[in-house]
């Protein structure tokens, strides 16, 4: 356990200087966040009915997003990708370590650190232009619970798509679709509560829902803070689904694995 | 000017194209990948009007219009721009030196390094996009209307290639590649699939004189359907409007010039 943390750590170390991707991270998240907000203005303005969700809960869902966003978009372990390309990823099996939690603590840093690096300064920002606050001081723990059960959920999520790259030789085709599966389903590309009714049970039903959806209906009070244990319980039953599926799909991979080169 | 540049690009072009075919697997998935990741973009346009029934006068088959020809245009600039993505690890490792000794255009060269077929995938969807919308948004398509159209996606696409040119020219005073440069042109493509009037004024000012997008999307569309511009645009400015993608291109390539004047050596 030591041995991974340490890894964890050393990469959250090592991560956390890329202060100037960071800031570009962080100019583009407002952007963004400034075009999607302006977006759904427009579509309030045009429709009287009324909606699942305020312009102004959107417009905090927005920014709430695009802080975390982090989490869902990015690419996946570069390192890995050279590994497999290389062939050194069989030094991997040799190592007295456990292949898949090394990577799932590498991958938990990767995760975290962009994250952590543009949290503070987007929400400061999404705050100038209509962030909200939660209604209660329990609906803001209750989010930040929520974002730590969406670590582990994402984090699993992303551990996968590193196994997927040992099947291709450019292996991006199933790892890219992680993040726009992700995209998609999370809530980014519109709320889900703004999503057709039949689509909602679907959605909520996914690992992708509990990463940003969740907490942020925790937050905006949607979801009454007593919620949280639910949703935790839920994150926790996904991360434990995904982690088993990826030991078995890297049992597997390692099984037919083929290293070429001298 | 001769055909001979050209000639070269497209053999690099089918070069890299060949190496790319190589293994077929792959590239069907990234394809495929790339078709479904655009595709979900789209899904959330379609849902977005489910939900509110318009925006702001316009309906769904007109603001698939604009989805496509901005999709469309992006997809073109992508595949043959990719070389300018990737340009600044050419400048860091110091092989950008070696082009230069080549007796060849250095844009030509970067351009020319790779082709990306994948890119077929938000092409395919974006022209799907726009040939569904065109076929309901209840215009006579007529030669000069579809001449219009086809001049947005090139000039749009013009337009975008200026983009990934000028964001590898800042790379030669910077080193390392530009991500805020993505807010214009993953940005623009986000923009561009809604009519721009939806925006406020200062974002809109932006896209229509510093980075030209309105006059390739939301001027020509205007013209096709009819509309009176709410701005009081005359009809011929709307027709010549895709010219201002060709102006913005030839601006980057000089901009790429005096980039090119400017470098010294980075390579060990």
């Amino acid at each position: 356990m030591t041995a991974y943390l340490a890894i964890a750590g050393a990469r959250l170390r090592a991560l956390l200087q890329y202060r100037a991707a960071a800031a570009a991270g962080i100019v583009t998240h407002i952007f963004w966040g400034l075009i999607r907000m302006m977006i759904f203005e427009a579509f309030y303005r045009s429709s009287a009915a009324a909606q699942p969700m305020s312009y102004p809960e959107v417009v905090t869902y927005i920014w709430l997003g695009q802080a975390t966003l982090a989490l869902t978009l990015g690419s996946a372990d570069m390192d890995v990708r050279a590994m497999v390309r290389t062939g050194t990823v069989a030094y991997e099996m040799v190592r007295p370590m456990d292949v898949y939690w090394t990577w799932f603590s590498r991958t938990i840093a990767a995760r975290l650190a962009p994250m952590a690096l543009q949290v503070v300064p987007v929400l400061l920002i999404g705050a100038m232009f209509g962030l909200g606050p939660p209604p209660t001081v329990a609906s803001a723990a209750a989010w930040a619970a929520g974002t730590a059960g969406a670590l582990l959920v994402t984090t699993a999520l992303w551990t996968l798509a590193s196994i997927s790259l040992l099947w291709t030789i450019s292996g991006e085709g199933v790892a890219r679709l992680i993040p726009t599966l992700g995209y998609c389903f999370c809530g980014m590309l519109i709320p889900i509560p703004l999503m057709p009714p039949w689509a909602q049970p679907i959605v909520t039903a996914l690992p992708f829902w509990t990463v940003m959806d969740a907490p942020f209906r925790l937050y905006l009070g949607h979801i009454p803070p007593e919620g949280a244990g639910i949703i935790l319980l839920h994150q926790l039953a996904w991360t434990v689904g995904l982690v088993l599926f990826g030991r078995w799909l890297l049992g597997r991979a390692f099984g037919r694995l083929v290293v070429q080169g001298g | 000017m001769s055909v001979e540049p050209l000639r070269l690009y497209f053999r690099y072009a089918g070069l890299s194209l060949r190496s790319q075919l190589e293994y077929p697997a792959s590239f069907w998935m990234l394809a495929v990948s790339h078709f479904i990741t655009c595709g979900i973009e789209f899904v959330g346009v379609v849902a977005l009007f489910d939900r509110f029934g318009g925006l702001r006068g316009w309906t769904l088959p007109q603001a698939c219009l604009f989805y496509g020809i901005v999709h469309v245009a992006f997809a073109l600039a992508e595949a043959v721009g990719r070389g300018f993505d990737v340009f600044p690890n050419l400048l860091r490792s110091g092989d950008f030196d070696r082009l230069l000794l080549r007796p060849r255009s250095t844009a030509l060269q970067v351009a020319a390094q790779e082709c990306q077929l994948m890119r077929v995938g938000r092409f395919a969807q974006g022209l799907g996009v726009l040939l569904w919308g065109a076929s309901r948004v209840g215009v006579e398509w007529s030669l000069p209307n579809a001449a219009l159209i086809l001049l947005a996606v090139l000039g749009g696409a013009c337009l975008f290639y200026g983009l990934f040119v000028l964001q590898a020219t800042l790379a030669f005073w910077t080193i390392e590649s530009l991500e805020v440069m993505n807010t214009m042109t993953y940005g623009g493509t986000e923009t561009g699939q809604y009519p721009l009037t939806v925006y406020r004024p200062w974002f809109r000012r932006f896209f229509t004189f510093v980075v030209p997008l309105a006059c390739m999307n939301y001027l020509p569309v205007n013209a096709v359907l009819g509309r009176l511009d709410p701005f009081g645009m005359p009809v011929l400015v709307q027709w010549a409007a895709p010219l201002a993608g060709v102006v913005f291109l030839v601006a980057a390539l000089q901009c790429w010039k005096l980039g090119v004047r400017h470098y010294r050596s980075t390579g060990s």
